[in-house]
């Protein structure tokens, strides 16, 4: 046996530079099996967002294949109704695939093809990403597996067959809440063992560096344009900006074009659920301590053990116990507030928004919806007030005909 | 206390603390009564096992395979917490002083009881070391620090995928034995060690002096044989969890022994 080496600079000073924080949050807290891979996909990416080809045909596609820019809709009846902030509606719904998930399926999937991984992972909550990442699979000719939870895949059914249609293998996740988390939990152990050959398609901004940086930089073109769109229509910014926050991708994209912009307040709207109680909700802010889960740390909804609660929404993309760091941190500095909406409310959201624009947001969007109609009326007419609109609402056509007919009955009637 | 194989190779036997086999409807225990561990873990000592890796049960145990998946909620359900299984260590320090006693847990129950009280309880118990799933060297800053005002020993993960770069840092921050990943995958079962273990501990030698111990997939007593040619110590859980879930709790404790006993046999019939 070789006597013990001598420790180079690299190996004394590899445990001393935190990677990947945002403030206090963030960073890497994965098994030692997945470190090669996340470093190798950190230089990986450093080097595509560097490079003008990759952006060119990320672009080409974004424009082309998915539909971007996305229009900014002034929504003039509802806005009339509410009587106070003019309220614009960015229409990421409109965008190929049904969600703004199409815009990092894109830029991950272009990164999997230049790094040359031909089998592609990922999980799934509403199935919006899923449905994106087997989208993007389809296009580049790659294998696609998505975990999704039981209870999610009974919920959101016409997403799997979407899935399935396009060529992609739903493996169905048994263990824990049967949502979100597992799925991500059964993902990460795919992962670990077929590290060598497989690209994992994360599809929000969390999970282990440089994960919630990539997708925020992949979805950072929502407030881009709206920033342009905003000038261009109003010539000035808006006052405040609302986006629902799962794991946070659709929020960290129109948020993060204007962090220097201190007079836009960010509003992210989280899951209120059912209740307060934990368990009943998905309010990280509200309810939850900085913890580690699934490789981040950020805010966690948890017992007095550290064990990870159980969540609930009506939404599944917002059924979910942590939220992405980058949240956590501007949560923290006050930059971003942070507020929920309860399942009632969002119901009722829904068919506000449908039946003053004819605009069917999806259950995850409602969130912020439901928090624009408790808002906008006391905000001045002058005020300016955008709503992310992060998807739209086909996928829930089961879910509403149930909870319509039961819980919302009273909603529907008198609008 | 350092870490000491007796044997060659080294037996390391991991259990899902609180885990009873059964689910708690099943069994008529106190919540955080861990005394089915307890005896499983003394009759392991006694069959042979060096060194005893208490598992904190974790609600979502991203690196274990449906077998201490299953183990965990078991032992969720009966109500297990943190300080139950520090109390366990002390027990088990008390009533084996020879035997190596390991806390393996995912992060997030550490951080949610306090990183610095964790250390301090699991010192005052007398165990010997901690091992974090979730925690890789370039993390561990304030862990280590903790660590280091006591007697623990931070025992690290090294995997067939880490670069001899990363090899380095973790035999440079690693006390005790460093803990060799068999394969990239989850816990659980194989049918055949592969490769990969071999030539990562050949890897890892170069960097530390410190014995090496191989896990994830050792079953029989052919694996603790193989690696017996090229480690210090074999690391058995899986098969152990689930020998347990097959088991009842009257019998497990002799179920275990029994396994141990024969995971030595090959290595027996070889040197007698």
């Amino acid at each position: 046996m070789a006597g013990t080496a001598n420790l180079s600079d690299d190996a004394t000073e590899a445990h001393t530079k935190p990677q990947g924080r945002f403030g206090a949050y963030g960073g890497r807290y994965v098994p030692e099996t997945l470190m090669a891979a996340l470093n190798e996909l950190e230089a990986a990416y450093a080097a595509a967002s560097a490079d003008p080809v990759f952006q060119a045909e990320l672009d080409d596609l974004l424009h082309n294949f998915a539909g971007r820019p996305t229009p900014l809709y002034f929504a003039e009846r509802l806005t009339e109704q509410l009587g106070g902030a003019k309220i614009y509606l960015k229409r990421e719904d409109l965008l190929h695939t049904g969600a703004h998930k199409i815009n990092n399926a894109l830029g991950q999937g272009l990164l999997a093809r230049r790094m040359g991984k031909r089998r592609i992972i990922a999980e799934t909550g509403a199935g919006q990403h899923g449905v994106a990442t087997a989208t993007v699979c389809a296009l580049l000719g790659m294998e696609c597996i998505v975990y999704m939870g039981e209870e999610d895949i009974r919920r959101q059914e016409l997403n799997v067959l979407r899935m399935r249609l396009l060529g992609a293998e739903v493996r169905p996740v048994s263990s824990g809440s049967r949502t979100l988390k597992d799925a991500v939990n059964e993902a990460l152990r795919d992962w670990v063992t077929n590290v060598r050959d497989t690209y994992y398609i994360l599809g929000s901004a969390l999970g282990p560096h440089p994960y919630p940086t990539m997708v925020r930089d992949f979805h950072r073109v929502i407030g881009v344009e709206l920033r342009q769109q905003m000038l261009e229509r109003e010539g000035r910014l808006p006052d405040a900006i609302l986006a629902c926050v799962g794991g946070g991708s659709n929020a960290i994209g129109a948020f993060h074009a204007f962090l220097d912009d201190k007079d836009v307040r960010l509003i992210g709207v989280e899951a209120g659920g059912r209740g307060k109680a934990l368990g009943d909700h998905a309010a990280r802010f509200e309810g939850g301590v900085p913890g580690v889960l699934q490789g981040t740390y950020s805010y966690v909804l948890q017992d007095e053990d550290g064990q990870v609660a159980l969540t609930h929404s009506v939404s599944a993309g917002l059924d979910y116990a942590t939220v992405g760091p980058e949240h956590a941190a501007l949560h923290d500095s006050g930059r971003a507030s942070y507020v929920s909406a309860d399942d009632a409310h969002v119901l009722e959201a829904v068919v506000r928004l449908s039946r003053a624009e004819g605009i069917l947001p999806a259950l995850e969007s409602a969130h912020a919806v439901a928090e624009c109609l408790r808002i906008a009326p006391g905000m001045p007419r002058h005020a300016i007030l955008v709503i992310n609109l992060s998807g739209r609402g086909d996928k829930d056509m089961g879910i509403l005909a149930r909870e319509l007919n039961i819980a919302g009955a009273e909603a529907l009637s008198g609008r | 206390m350092p870490i000491r194989f007796q044997q060659h190779p080294g037996l390391v036997v991991y259990l899902t603390a609180g885990d009873n086999g059964v689910n708690a409807d099943g069994a008529q225990m106190h919540p955080g009564d861990l005394s089915v561990t307890r005896a499983i873990a003394l009759a392991a000592i006694d069959a042979g096992a060096d060194v005893i890796e208490l598992g904190v049960p974790f609600s979502d145990p991203m690196a274990d395979g449906p077998v201490i998946q299953r183990a965990s909620e078991r032992a969720l359900q009966s109500g297990t917490r943190l300080q139950d299984v520090i109390d366990l260590a002390a027990e088990l320090r008390v009533a084996r002083p020879a035997a190596g006693i390991i806390l393996f847990s995912y992060l997030n129950p550490i951080l949610r009881y306090g990183m610095a009280r964790f250390v301090d309880a699991a010192a005052a118990a007398g165990a010997d070391g901690v091992l974090l799933t979730d925690m890789i060297v370039e993390e561990a800053d304030e862990y280590l620090a903790e660590m280091h005002r006591t007697s623990l020993s931070p025992v690290f993960l090294a995997a067939p995928t880490s670069p001899d770069a990363r090899l380095q840092a973790i035999a440079a921050h690693s006390e005790g034995f460093i803990y060799a990943i068999s394969r990239t995958g989850i816990t659980g079962k194989q049918q055949q060690l592969t490769a990969d273990a071999a030539a990562l501990v050949e890897r890892i030698r170069r960097w530390t002096r410190l014995p090496v111990a191989v896990g994830f997939g050792i079953s029989n007593a052919d694996h603790v044989a193989q690696v017996g040619r090229f480690a210090d110590a074999a690391v058995v859980g899986s098969a152990i969890v689930e020998l347990i879930e097959r088991s009842t709790p009257e019998k497990a404790p002799g179920a275990v022994s029994r396994f141990i006993e024969g995971l030595r046999q090959p290595y027996l019939a070889q040197t007698l």
